[in-house]
């Protein structure tokens, strides 16, 4: 996994490529928990280079939205990779994360 | 640690055979899973097809062949490797297996809590996941006793998938259930080789579960692999075994007269008696 974290129009993004796998779930768990810990006003998470990701990927992302509610921080999914789309729709997921179609739309909000 | 052929087997076995005592169980068994396909594994009562998952689980060893599992060869692994090709792969056994002393949620979080370091938090969110999606939210602080069959059936299923396993193991998932239960179950299981790309194996002789998830069916008989294909191909078969089967027909033993009188007599040779890794 490879991640990558920048500032744009005010918000913070966080790039994520390759498989979010059991070895990197604690990794970006850690990543997302310091920007809601922050309380950072939007956080968008590029998923459209992730090949992979597994149950404590989105973990991971579960816990970070709920605190992100909590903290009145807008998390937004963006650009989900087909394989991601896949694992969230399993566990019906794509119909409680905000989820845009690209990381510009995500950020206009 | 032997490589596998291709990245895209699963599972090979070649030239699998195997003993009870003196009687021979499985014949020159010759199989291959490919990535993410539900290979069904169809046979009649005593066809072997239990003794062959059992090997596929590394609980035997065979009296001759080989059977590599995610590339590796079951019978070199040390283990330690043992230990860790477990992590990949997931069983749903036919009783379930929960241990009925501990909660649903326990029983699903504990492969999490064995081979992870994780967080209880991200324990406790991958647990639930997994109960969603087999549809047994809420339903975490039960006892197993206190579920019924096809709920159990989910629940193990559930235990199976929480490591996100390469390869799944399901022994009879919809036996004993009625038939909008055993339907949600397979269901499920094409849901897990569509969302996850699992390599799933299931062995039963439901033949309308069958037909529905499978890429391909490994028809045993009496021991012997009599057909490995396509569903399309299986149901066109000429083979006149394959028709009894599918179309439920009963098939008279050959008798031998000598193997008949030794077992009333109660020779010991014709009794069980394989070789069970510990």
């Amino acid at each position: 996994m490879n991640m990558t974290l920048s500032q744009q129009d005010g918000a913070t993004v966080v790039t994520l490529a390759g498989e979010v796998d059991l070895s990197h779930s604690p990794t970006l768990r850690k990543a997302l928990m310091e920007l809601m810990f922050e309380k950072k006003p939007v956080v968008v998470v590029d998923l459209s280079a992730v090949e992979y990701i597994d149950s404590s990927g989105v973990a991971g992302l579960v816990e970070a939205y709920q605190s992100a509610r909590k903290n009145a921080t807008r998390f937004v999914l963006a650009a989900v990779s087909d394989p991601v789309r896949r694992v969230l729709q399993l566990a019906r997921l794509d119909k409680v994360f905000a989820m845009a179609d690209t990381v510009e739309s995500a950020l206009k909000g | 640690m032997a490589p596998s052929p291709s990245d895209d087997t699963s599972i090979e076995v070649i030239g699998l055979n195997t003993h009870y005592g003196e009687r021979q169980i499985l014949h020159d068994v010759n199989l291959e899973v490919r990535r993410g396909e539900i290979m069904v594994i169809m046979g009649g009562s005593g066809s072997g097809k239990t003794t062959l998952l059992n090997h596929l689980l590394g609980l035997l060893s065979p009296s001759s062949g080989t059977v590599r599992v995610l590339g590796q060869d079951l019978a070199a692994l040390s283990p330690m490797e043992r230990q860790q090709l477990r992590t990949r792969t997931g069983v749903a056994f036919q009783s379930g297996a929960l241990f009925s002393s501990m909660t649903i949620g326990d029983n699903i979080s504990l492969p999490l809590r064995e081979h992870t370091d994780l967080d209880e938090t991200t324990i406790g969110i991958m647990t639930r996941l997994k109960l969603e999606v087999v549809s047994l939210a809420g339903f975490e602080d039960l006892k197993p006793a206190e579920l019924s069959g096809g709920m159990i059936k989910r629940a193990a299923l559930a235990r199976a998938i929480v490591m996100d396993p390469d390869l799944l193991f399901c022994d009879e998932p919809s036996a004993g259930l009625d038939p909008v239960v055993a339907s949600s179950i397979d269901d499920l299981i094409l849901r897990l080789r569509d969302a996850m790309g699992m390599s799933i194996v299931v062995v039963t002789h439901d033949l309308d579960s069958t037909f529905k998830i499978a890429d391909r069916i490994c028809v045993l008989d009496r021991g012997k692999v009599l057909a490995l294909d396509t569903v399309e191909a299986i149901r066109a078969s000429s083979d006149q075994r394959i028709q009894n089967l599918l179309n439920r027909r009963t098939e008279e033993a050959a008798l031998d007269p000598d193997a008949y009188l030794r077992r009333l007599l109660g020779d010991k040779a014709n009794q069980p008696n394989g070789t069970i890794r510990p």
